[in-house]
């Protein structure tokens, strides 16, 4: 095996791909948001409980306060929506973003600050152009959950990105 | 037998490393490599030839022009066409296909019509019928696939509820992309005349692979790409039957396709030119035209063999594989130079990428094919299609490949 496809598949990617968190619908979501990578047809669907789920004032920001992920997909796709899953909790939109934004340097880059930690693990995806949309798919539907209009009732109506 | 040999050093794409690997090639479904001919005829064009066609008085216009028609009769000879006027260039399968969709079907269809189409079919010959059915009221129907994992083919039995003289049009494949079933488009043909529908033949994964011959079918449309038959992108062709082409309207207008514009209005070319408006895939349509040369001088009947020794081949390798979910028809039953496979452990994408390490190219994802993968219960499968080039040694390395694969996630 050559070492940018050791690189690749980390263990901490493999152990996210066999024991995923945070898998499954979220009963008590207020955000949902789906994501296609058309071309190899990975789907992953996001639910968020954003709380409060009310208009925010500048000082009470909304928070994610839980976070599921469903869906299919390659192990680089499925190992990073769970493992994003664990980092996003507790953070507002905002944060989130600022998050992304270093994983998305991650991975088209392969270099990562000390304080990313798990994140880390995906810098070998850089090496592998075709393979940065599975690692973001992830990402991008809960960008997109966090924009999206809350629903009418938890998790009964999904919005459709594709 | 093919001079596998001989074969190979006329493609020089083959001749290279890939990840420090030789370059096993198993994408053909997507597309072909290109023999040193047709590559030397696109740059003898360029250096030589190019010019406009159709218009201009000069030296390399009529040569151009001459080369070109010259193109246009020998695809027609290659799927014995009774004319070269039922050739219509395009840009491909999908193109031709949406030509046939728009143009005939704003013509004939309306509500209360039947479009008759089946489960198997690639986007490209699904998605033009949802939205000509759309457009018109008329209905889409689909012929089932049989089997679990679709080894059973079409259900030729639910032809006979479903082949009703409702049926405007008939669209079907000739081969799946995706599971390699062979479809039989003789009988398919002669049932859709019996009711009286027009039939549209996908002929992409086949018509550079076999023997074809739209007479004895009695086809009304095919369409079929260059690059999957050793051709080049960009090029494709619309057979349809001169008798259907002169009374069908064209889809796109402007330059090439006109004999008289008044500030009024125009007055159409007969086919092919009405079909052709603006400059056309000159240099393409060339190389194609030499792409059909090649491949009547190797012999489409030995390729198919070739393709059906490779394919039984691999099916009785992969087989022998843990885990190993085979798609389409079952090892010795008929199948086309394709096999198609999923493990429930490891995702199309990472055999993919492990693939190509060893210098493999494969095709994982769901093929152009989403509905169908539905129905399997797939996210998608791993594809490796063989061509006349591909040898059996290559279906070795392909095996030893998804069982280093196999070994690194299952770990056996």
């Amino acid at each position: 095996m050559s070492a940018d496809l050791t690189e690749l598949y980390q263990q901490v990617i493999l152990d996210h791909n066999r024991r995923p968190r945070n898998r499954g619908k979220l009963p008590t979501a207020n955000r949902v948001a789906h994501g296609d990578n058309p071309t190899c047809g990975d789907q992953c669907s996001v639910y968020l409980r954003v709380v409060p789920d009310a208009p925010t004032t500048s000082d009470q920001p909304a928070r994610i306060a839980e976070i599921s992920f469903d869906g299919s997909g390659c192990a680089i796709s499925q190992a990073s929506a769970s493992l994003m899953t664990t980092q996003v909790k507790g953070k507002t939109a905002e944060e989130v973003a600022a998050l992304y934004k270093d994983f998305h340097h991650i991975v088209t880059t392969g270099q990562a600050t000390e304080e990313i930690s798990d994140l880390a693990a995906f810098a070998g995806v850089h090496a592998f152009p075709a393979r940065i949309k599975c690692a973001t798919l992830g990402w991008h539907a809960t960008i997109e959950a966090l924009k999206s209009d809350p629903l009418a009732t938890p998790t009964t109506t999904e919005t459709h990105l594709d | 037998m093919l001079d596998l040999q001989k074969i190979r050093a006329d493609f020089p794409i083959l001749h290279q490393q890939v990840n420090g690997k030789p370059l096993v090639y198993l994408d053909n479904g997507a597309t072909s490599q290109k023999p040193r001919a047709v590559i030397d005829a696109l740059v003898r064009y360029y250096e030589r030839d190019n010019s406009n066609v159709h218009r201009g008085l000069h030296a390399l216009s009529m040569r151009a022009t001459d080369a070109y028609e010259g193109a246009r009769a020998r695809v027609a000879k290659f799927i014995h066409a009774a004319d070269p006027a039922e050739i219509i260039f395009t840009r491909g399968t999908t193109e031709s296909i949406n030509l046939v969709a728009r143009s005939w079907g704003h013509a004939h269809l309306k509500p209360g019509d039947v479009v008759l189409t089946t489960e198997i079919e690639h986007h490209s010959n699904l998605v033009p019928w949802q939205q000509a059915a759309r457009a018109s009221g008329a209905t889409l129907k689909y012929v089932p696939v049989l089997g679990a994992d679709a080894e059973g083919g079409l259900d030729l039995a639910a032809l006979d509820t479903l082949l009703t003289p409702q049926v405007k049009l008939f669209a079907f494949t000739h081969i799946s992309n995706t599971l390699g079933t062979v479809n039989p488009i003789a009988e398919l043909c002669r049932r859709a005349r019996a009711v009286g529908a027009v039939t549209v033949i996908d002929a992409a994964q086949s018509i550079g692979h076999a023997p074809f011959d739209v007479q004895s079918l009695g086809a009304d449309f095919v369409a079929f790409s260059g690059h999957k038959m050793c051709g080049p992108t960009g090029i494709g062709v619309l057979y349809g039957r001169r008798a259907l082409l002169d009374k069908l309207a064209p889809d796109e207008t402007g330059g090439g396709m006109v004999s008289n514009v008044t500030y009024e209005g125009a007055r159409w070319k007969p086919a092919p030119e009405r079909f052709e408006a603006g400059t056309p895939n000159v240099a393409d349509a060339i190389a194609l035209g030499v792409a059909c040369d090649y491949l009547d001088t190797v012999g489409r009947d030995k390729i198919a063999a070739h393709d059906a020794v490779l394919a039984q081949l691999a099916m009785e390798k992969l087989s022998t594989l843990p885990g190993i979910r085979l798609i389409g028809p079952r090892p010795g039953a008929e199948r086309s130079g394709l096999v198609s496979f999923s493990f429930a452990e490891v995702h199309a994408h990472d055999i993919v990428t492990f693939a190509d390490e060893d210098g493999l190219a494969l095709r994982g994802g769901h093929h152009c094919n989403q509905p169908l993968m539905r129905k399997l219960g797939l996210t998608g499968t791993t594809r490796a299609s063989f061509y006349l080039y591909n040898t059996e040694e290559e279906i070795d390395l392909l095996v030893a490949s998804l069982r280093r694969t196999l070994k690194f996630f299952v770990g056996s």
